[in-house]
């Protein structure tokens, strides 16, 4: 067992606190009071490699492993959330299918530039009546000689509007179940495809979420991934691997909020004495950055196991749900700390807080993390 | 187009705090990092790169921790990484510093040495001009800008504090670089795993450099300066407050200031 | 045998700069106490008539190089001829000016003279016992200081901050000698070639680079009174600085903003005018070398971080603190 870190990870690590530093957080207050999509960070992110980053170099990627990817949204959502998770949904949700799943001629055809970062991606799999339970897809696919028409409407999609590329999970056939499902890929501006109304949010308030309309939206039959039938299982899997990321982005709001909440109690003085030394705070801290710490173990082994190509879902499903349910602790404890100045918006502290939520919600809420966990132990 | 950078990796003297008890320095957990004038002149060199082709080298002497300086400067882009590292160069002075640095560059192909104007540990500003000086090459320094760029000869802006001058000067010389010249790129994601996957750094010791320079000129015993004490300032002590009239009050601070030398 | 302390004249456009008649005033106190002389080195093109103000200020006697290879700041020449005058003359001690030129030609003369150089010194002075002198410096971003010797080489070189050195009193009747010197220059060293000078092109104003910080807060009253307090800022030679209060209000631009949202700083000085001192604001400021705060209320918490505090109105205290600094000023530099 090792629990050190390599020295490329460690110097990776110092390239991603300098990134965030210098180029994320500085717009994460705006981001979020505009309610405005990072349209500048996505080239930068490009130029520097992330887009690509845990996929090999023939098909444009950066040759890195799943570890370094997870640490890159634990560094980036250390300053901005909804970077972190624009991120992420590009990664795990689009590529990585795509990738794990896609045919040669559809790796080659979408991943170099998806990887490279002049395309964003994102994944419609969530509709109206069909959220946690999303075996009951209505969108439906039906197959017309060499091409398949789609008509449905998907809902609460990251990245939306600015996606290029779109993984879509559509019915092909009703009677079979979940076995009738299928995975396909669908590019922006294919006739019949359009974004619909954005939702206004809690938090991760700069990311697009969107519905995606498709009304007699024709895509050619090479599109569909896998085959059909196969949907279901590419989109849980997809999941399994995108909660890694989810994770990692709750690690990273939980640490940016103890970073924030310990320059804050060093300088602030009540009763003649600076917070830091009331044991009340030094407890408080102690407490979150222990279970910061416990996360990251949890983050960091499933990423592993991923990459060894190890089974990984309920490693995922653990590290998402614990980091998740954490995240909203540390950040509620956090504004705690910081009082009155924690609930105004002049520190960052409230918005990791409303940050944090939704990271026990998208990508399977936690509810549907426990049942993952539970069917590993078969206790169901 | 051949360049060497010569870097130094230094502690982040921003970083640095006094022991407000002792006054003495707390240098641990301080991270080390490229000097900044030096990472301009990375920078600079991989731009004169994009722009007309070549191969960047970076040139560092230090202690082996150094290696990662140079895998950061791999990682953004440069194509070879030495490091002159040896007991012998301890103690150096900035006569010893540039002797050796200049010894290794003589057994490099070189049209063009970029050095960071001053290390911000030292603040000395001098060990690049005495390098142009060892290998008899023009120099150019305080540059803050990069104003033209071919295969004979280069532009730029050198400045001053009461002026700049644009000057030009042909290859072979060296330039020193302020940190304003350019924002430095980062290193990227896939430059970190070839700076240690396909690259490597490749480390020189006295011996490597034996022909090329006069033993009698490295390190501590080949300084003609020497430290003969070092001492911190004095912790500050608590500050005094005036309930006075503003004339006095004129006077107090007037005195302070000239007590600093500020007046 | 080496003699004499040698001050290298620092002159642009045939006007000899400040830190010039400064290092005179402490080479004056050096040879003194070594019973040597001082002697200037003047180097540039038509700059003769410049010898006079040099023996004015303490200079015993003047080396004079003219040639039109100097009228313009470049390396080599510079450095040839000072190489040769070093030769010919054989000093004890070198000074130059720590600023962009002196930092430039003293690193290249001391590598070509094979001789030690300790750069930006704040405090020089002669060792009793060995009468090497001791060149005593800030390193280490100013948090330690070191004193350097270079025993074994001569001359023992040194370039030293401008501001720190006091200059003597200019006294025109004093006569001295001046000695030209011509030095055998070729084409060939002008081996950097200037396109164009460009004068005093003033840069945005970037209040973590300044020395000298004059800063408001909300207790200034209004928008207008940071005239007040560039006047002050200008007499010093520094730039205005705010606490967020008057950013919000928009009496001043935000990149002049000191504090936690706004820039930290570390000047030589930090005079705090009417700030009260918010934990944000002090974690901005309170590395910064002297720290005077002008505050009507005996209570604001910027007084513990201020080494001198003065208890008033800002608006009172500020304009006459100007205008004695302007007297004073005229009355150290009158001719």
């Amino acid at each position: 067992m090792d629990f050190k870190l390599s020295r490329e990870h460690l110097l990776l690590q110092e390239m991603y606190r300098e990134f965030a530093e210098k180029e994320v957080k500085p717009l994460a207050e705006e981001l979020d009071e505009e309610e405005r999509f990072p349209v500048e960070t996505v080239p930068k992110l490009a130029r520097y490699g992330f887009l690509g980053l845990p996929f090999p170099k023939e098909y444009g990627g950066q040759g890195g492993d799943y570890l370094s990817y997870a640490m890159a949204i634990e560094e980036i959502s250390k300053v901005c959330a909804t970077t972190g998770v624009v991120l992420s949904a590009h990664v795990s949700l689009c590529c990585a299918p795509i990738y794990e799943f896609g045919t040669e001629e559809q790796k080659k055809k979408y991943l170099p530039s998806l990887l490279k970062g002049e395309k964003l991606g994102a994944f419609g799999l969530t509709e109206p009546n069909a959220g946690t339970d999303a075996s009951m897809q209505q969108t439906k696919a039906v197959l017309d000689g060499d091409k398949y028409i789609l008509n449905g409407t998907k809902i609460f999609i990251t990245n939306s509007g600015y996606a290029d590329v779109y993984i879509i999970i559509a019915m092909t056939d009703k009677s079979k179940g979940t076995k009738g499902i299928s995975a396909f890929i669908v590019e922006k501006d294919t006739p019949g495809f359009t974004v619909g109304k954005k939702e206004k949010k809690m938090g991760i308030r700069g990311s697009s979420t969107c519905e995606l309309i498709f009304e007699n939206c024709v895509i050619p039959k090479e599109n569909l991934i896998g085959k059909e039938g196969q949907g279901f299982g590419i989109a849980m899997k997809t999941l399994d691997g995108g909660r890694i990321g989810i994770a990692a982005q709750a690690l990273g709001i939980a640490e940016g909020a103890i970073d924030e909440a310990v320059k804050y109690v060093k300088e602030r003085k009540q009763f003649g004495k600076r917070i830091s030394q009331f044991q009340n705070t030094q407890f408080q801290l102690a407490d979150m950055y222990t279970k910061a710490q416990a996360g990251q173990m949890l983050v960091y082994k499933a990423a592993c196991a991923k990459q060894d190509k190890e089974p990984y879902g309920h490693l995922a499903a653990m590290a998402k749900l614990y980091c998740a349910e954490m995240a909203s602790d540390v950040t509620r404890r956090a504004v705690q700390l910081l009082g009155g100045y924690g609930y105004t918006r002049e520190y960052p502290l409230e918005r990791m807080m409303r940050d944090a939520k939704i990271t026990e919600i998208y990508e399977g809420t936690s509810e549907v993390q426990r049942m993952v966990i539970s069917g590993f132990l078969k206790v169901n | 187009m051949k360049i060497v950078v010569c870097v130094k990796q230094v502690p982040d003297t921003t970083e640095v705090k006094l022991d407000p008890v002792t006054g003495t320095l707390i240098r641990d957990g301080v991270p080390s990092i490229i000097n900044p004038d030096d990472k301009a002149g990375i920078e600079a060199a991989l731009r004169i790169k994009d722009q007309v082709g070549g191969m960047v080298t970076i040139l560092s002497m230090g202690p082996p921790q150094a290696d990662v300086a140079l895998r950061e400067a791999l990682a953004m882009g440069a194509d070879e990484a030495i490091l002159l590292t040896d007991r012998a160069f301890a103690g150096a002075d900035t006569w010893a510093t540039s002797s050796t640095i200049a010894a290794a560059l003589k057994k490099l192909d070189f049209d063009l040495v970029i050095a960071g104007r001053q290390a911000i540990d030292g603040d000395t500003a001098q060990v690049g001009p005495q390098i142009a000086e060892h290998l008899g090459i023009p120099q150019v320094s305080y540059v803050e800008g990069i104003e033209e760029v071919t295969n004979k000869k280069i532009v730029l802006k050198r400045q001053f504090e009461d002026r700049y001058h644009i000057v030009e000067v042909k290859y072979p010389c060296l330039i020193t670089t302020l940190a304003e010249l350019n924002p430095p790129r980062y290193m990227s994601v896939g430059g970190i795993f070839d700076a240690y996957r396909e690259k490597t750094v490749q480390v020189w010791s006295l011996d490597t450099i034996k022909d090329t320079i006069d033993m009698a000129n490295v390190g501590l015993a080949g300084s003609p300066t020497k430290v003969k004490k070092s001492f911190t300032k004095q912790a500050k002590g608590a500050g005094s407050k005036y309930e006075v009239g503003a004339d006095e009050a004129v006077n107090i601070i007037m005195t302070k200031l000239a007590e600093k030398f500020i007046i | 045998m080496s003699k004499n302390v040698f001050v290298f004249a620092e002159q642009r456009d045939g006007e000899i700069q400040k830190v010039s008649f400064e290092l005179i005033g402490k080479a004056r106190e050096l040879a003194n106490t070594l019973g040597e002389k001082v002697v200037a080195i003047l180097l540039g093109h038509k700059v003769e008539g410049q010898a006079e103000r040099l023996v004015a200020y303490g200079a015993d006697e003047v080396i004079l190089v003219d040639d039109k290879m100097l009228a313009e700041y470049v390396t080599e020449p510079y450095a040839k001829a000072i190489a040769a005058v070093i030769h010919e003359f054989d000093p004890e001690i070198v000074l130059y000016g720590a600023t962009a030129i002196g930092r430039d030609l003293a690193p290249r003369v001391s590598a070509r003279i094979h001789t030690g150089l300790t750069a930006d010194c704040t405090g020089l002075a002669i060792d009793p016992e060995t009468k090497n002198l001791l060149m005593t410096r800030p390193a280490f971003g100013g948090n330690i200081m070191a004193t350097i010797v270079c025993p074994d080489f001569r001359p023992q070189m040194a370039t030293v901050r401008p501001g720190v050195m006091q200059s003597c009193p200019m006294d025109t009747k004093v006569k001295g000698k001046v000695t030209k010197f011509t030095v055998p220059f070729a084409a060939e060293d002008m081996n950097v070639k200037i396109r164009k000078v460009v004068k005093a092109a003033k840069k945005a104003t970037d209040i973590t680079e300044c020395k000298i910080l004059i800063s408001g807060g909300r207790g200034i009253g209004k928008a207008d009174k940071f005239e007040m307090l560039k006047d002050l800022a200008d007499v010093l030679g520094g730039e205005i600085s705010s606490s967020r209060a008057n950013v919000d209000a928009g009496w001043i631009g935000k990149e002049r903003q000191v504090g936690q949202t706004g820039k930290t700083v570390r000047p030589n000085l930090y005079l705090a005018c009417g700030i009260s001192g918010a934990i944000q604001h002090l974690a901005g400021m309170e590395g910064s070398d002297l720290i005077i705060a002008i505050n009507k209320n005996n209570t604001a918490p910027i007084f513990d971080v201020a080494d001198v505090g003065i208890v008033g109105d800002v608006n009172v205290v500020v304009p006459k603190l100007t205008e004695a600094i302007k007297k004073y000023t005229e009355e150290k530099c009158a001719r």
